[in-house]
């Protein structure tokens, strides 16, 4: 256990950027990107420009490696989105437009490193390597969720906004406790940093100078409610330095920025300076769910603005024109993409029938007198109705 | 304690009897009066002694030892790492707690008191309670959330609330509330051991009294597993044949003395100290009202829609041939915890509780 005070902490990282520690914990003045929305690398931006707030190109092939994650993701998206209207699926929260986000947040994490998703980070959490019907197994309505968390190191997909914060907190402290390296990604969108948890779990991991990254999607809406209806602060990055850690706004829809900001953040975390904060400026392209209607909160003028900010495309020109996607590469990715949704196809159409003892089975390690009795009760019922039959 | 004496014969049945005089004050040497807080405090200890997974945190139980000192002497012989104050936010702390059990520990939490663990409804309901679950076993939740509860002691408001009904409302948690000094070592010991999420309720108004009990006798009781388990396990704290008193924690000492009162009207009343409830045990109680055949169920928190309305619902349902009278219950009134000067007419009382007795249609001369 590092004995090192969180205060202390943020001075010996900010003398080391030759900057104060007020100027380490604010965000740059704007947010880093590094490819224009043409795809271009940006001049200014190929670094951010501001001490402390530098940011190296990731290697090509990381680049390469989080692309073909980038377009299974917004295969994966389109498919599941299909098959909810086919009525194959009860419900898919889409990131379609956020991909690059969710690749990035999946991509920055060593093996050991946990991350703690919402019902809206499917695509992340396949990309940490969760095996895809797993992961569908909580959408299609099998049960609540379908992988082991210890497993894959990634926490069931949280419905109650930012109370899994508290959880990313909380492991992370164990792990620290035990002299483990072990870094937490939490995530949340935009609308959950008016939560009470978001508060309590970003001061909790301050205090204890805990390896949390704390991944904000911001994707404009809450549902229906905009931003503008959530906070009036001046980007929801700087409020970390009201916790006193280090907070930073990047493109949501530029893939290598997001790779050189979590990637920095993951390795600061690592090496004990406390939590980080980092916003993500993105759009939700699609409405809520297959349940919302988003004509009613939004314009379409808007939706078309950001279709032009396509994550997808904006990397694929900026490989392509680098030199880092041949033909073959592009199939090969191509093909990729269409197995994972071919494989989501297959499960989705297999038939699943939940076995209804499940549902006492696992309320408790061992099933109480009471579980019991009911257990007994719901299997005399079917037997009966079986036996009608 | 009582010590076990081996006679192998007559001839030296007089050595014998010396010997269990000697072990007999051997045992009494190691029996003291200690308060309930004492023995919450030690079962605490005794359990981050053996495992290295058991940390507490909470509000003030480092330096200061809790408000009610419970965890007095933990941060000192444990470390900061062991026992440690956290920020002052319920929520941050059953959350952080979640998080430790998911990886590897078993945190011991402490809310300062039962109505400042509402900030935290939201992590004990969606989370504590349904982890395990919906995950189908893989991510059990081993922790244990102490609250100290109900009233009796004059305190202001926001400080006296029965609030178990909610918790055990709740599937997925477990509900234990000790009433006896022996009880508060072994649950906890018990709580902190389970697999399962424990709402660890003590009630407050008993942890200043004293019972002459062997705490190290107890240690060792719990860890060669010489006890029994109380989960599950509602304990007859006195036997009666007439009626039965159903309490748990702070009114099952207004029970027995409302027993002891009965007794002297010659009125034979058995007093079953729930213990856990959840899981409750239907056995035992139902036992008891069956032999008797009349019942009271006495609980602080208000009657309607609670743990007290639940157990006359369940005997009801499983003794209705061997009942002579309706169930009754004595409670608390439906109205929010009282001002201090006010909880007198409020809580459960002796006096109450034998009017209900009085009322479970006696046969004429009874």
């Amino acid at each position: 256990m590092t004995t090192t005070e969180p205060r202390d902490a943020i001075e010996q990282v900010s003398s080391k950027f030759g900057i104060t520690p007020e100027d380490y914990m604010l965000p740059a003045r704007t947010e880093i990107h590094m490819l224009d929305i043409n795809g271009k690398l940006h001049p200014s931006g190929q670094q951010g420009a501001e001490p402390g707030h530098e940011y190296p190109l990731p290697s090509p092939k990381a680049l390469v490696d989080a692309y073909e994650q980038l377009v299974i993701g917004r295969r994966v998206n389109d498919q599941n989105s299909a098959l909810v209207r086919q009525g194959r699926m009860a419900v898919y929260p889409s990131s379609h437009g956020q991909e690059a986000c969710q690749v990035a947040a999946a991509l920055c994490l060593g093996e050991d490193d946990w991350m703690f998703p919402t019902y809206r980070d499917t695509v992340a959490v396949m990309a940490k390597g969760v095996a895809p019907m797993e992961v569908m197994a909580g959408f299609r309505g099998d049960w609540h969720s379908g992988y082991d968390p210890k497993q894959y190191k990634v926490s069931i997909q949280s419905t109650p906004l930012t109370t899994q914060l508290l959880h990313a907190v909380g492991v992370a402290h164990a792990a620290k406790l035990r002299g483990e390296d072990t870094v937490v990604l939490a995530m949340c969108g935009d609308g959950a940093t008016s939560e009470g948890d978001f508060h309590e779990a970003l001061n909790f991991a301050a205090v204890f100078n805990l390896p949390v990254i704390f991944f904000v999607q911001n994707n404009q809406y809450a549902i229906s409610v905009p931003l503008s209806q959530q906070s009036v602060a001046p980007s929801l990055a700087h409020k970390a330095v009201g916790y006193g850690m280090a907070g930073e706004r990047v493109d949501g829809n530029d893939l290598v920025a997001l790779l050189a900001v979590l990637g920095r953040a993951v390795r600061l975390a690592r090496e004990g300076n406390g939590p980080l904060l980092v916003e993500a400026h993105t759009y939700r392209m699609q409405a809520h769910t297959n349940a919302d209607d988003a004509t009613r909160y939004r314009e379409d003028s808007e939706v078309q603005g950001w279709i032009a900010k396509d994550p997808v495309t904006r990397m694929r020109t900026y490989l392509a024109d680098a030199g880092l996607l041949p033909q073959d590469t592009e199939e090969r990715i191509a093909a990729h993409a269409e197995a994972v949704a071919k494989n989501l196809r297959d499960g989705m159409n297999s038939e699943n029938v939940p076995d209804p003892a499940d549902l006492f089975a696992h309320v408790y390690s061992t099933p109480t007198t009471q579980m019991a009795e009911q257990a007994a009760m719901l299997a005399d019922e079917l037997a009966r109705e079986e036996d009608a039959k | 304690m009582s010590p076990t004496v081996t006679t192998s014969s007559a001839a030296n049945g007089n050595v014998s009897a010396a010997t269990a005089a000697a072990a007999a004050r051997t045992a009494d040497a190691g029996t003291q009066p200690v308060t309930f807080a004492k023995a919450l405090n030690t079962a605490l200890a005794d359990s981050m002694a053996l495992e290295e997974s058991v940390l507490v945190f909470g509000e003030d139980v480092g330096v200061l030892g809790g408000v009610f000192r419970i965890t007095d002497g933990l941060t000192k012989r444990f470390g900061t790492g062991r026992c440690f104050d956290t920020p002052l936010a319920e929520s941050g702390i059953v959350g952080m707690a979640i998080g430790m059990a998911m990886n590897g520990m078993r945190p011991v939490i402490e809310m300062q008191f039962d109505a400042f663990a509402y900030p935290a409804f939201e992590q004990i309901a969606s989370h504590v309670a349904k982890m395990h679950n919906r995950t189908k076993g893989k991510m059990p939740l081993p922790m244990v959330i102490r609250i100290p509860y109900a009233g009796g002691i004059g305190g202001v408001e926001h400080h006296c609330d029965s609030s178990e009904s909610y918790y055990a409302h709740t599937p997925g948690l477990k509900v234990f509330t000790p009433a006896t000094v022996r009880d508060a070592y072994l649950m906890l010991r018990e709580a902190i051991d389970s697999p399962d999420p424990v709402i660890f309720m003590e009630p407050k108004k008993l942890y200043w009294t004293k019972e002459q009990v062997d705490l190290e006798a107890l240690r060792l009781s719990h860890e060669t597993d010489a006890v029994p388990p109380t989960e599950g396990r509602a304990a007859i704290a006195r036997s009666g044949t007439d009626a039965t008193l159903i309490a748990y924690g702070p009114s099952v000492s207004t029970a027995m003395a409302a027993a002891e009162a009965a007794a002297l009207e010659g009125r034979s009343l058995e007093v079953i100290d729930v213990r856990t409830i959840v899981p409750l045990d239907d056995a035992t109680i139902c036992a008891s009202v069956r032999k008797t055949g009349r019942a009271v169920v006495i609980a602080e928190a208000p009657g309607f829609a609670s743990v007290s309305s639940e157990i006359v619902a369940r005997i009801q349902e499983r003794c209705f041939h061997s009942l002579a009278a309706p169930v009754l219950r004595v409670t608390g009134f439906d109205t929010p915890y009282p001002a201090p000067k006010l909880e007198k007419y409020y809580l459960p009382s002796v006096d109450r509780i034998l009017d209900a007795v009085d009322a479970l249609q006696w046969e004429e001369g009874a």
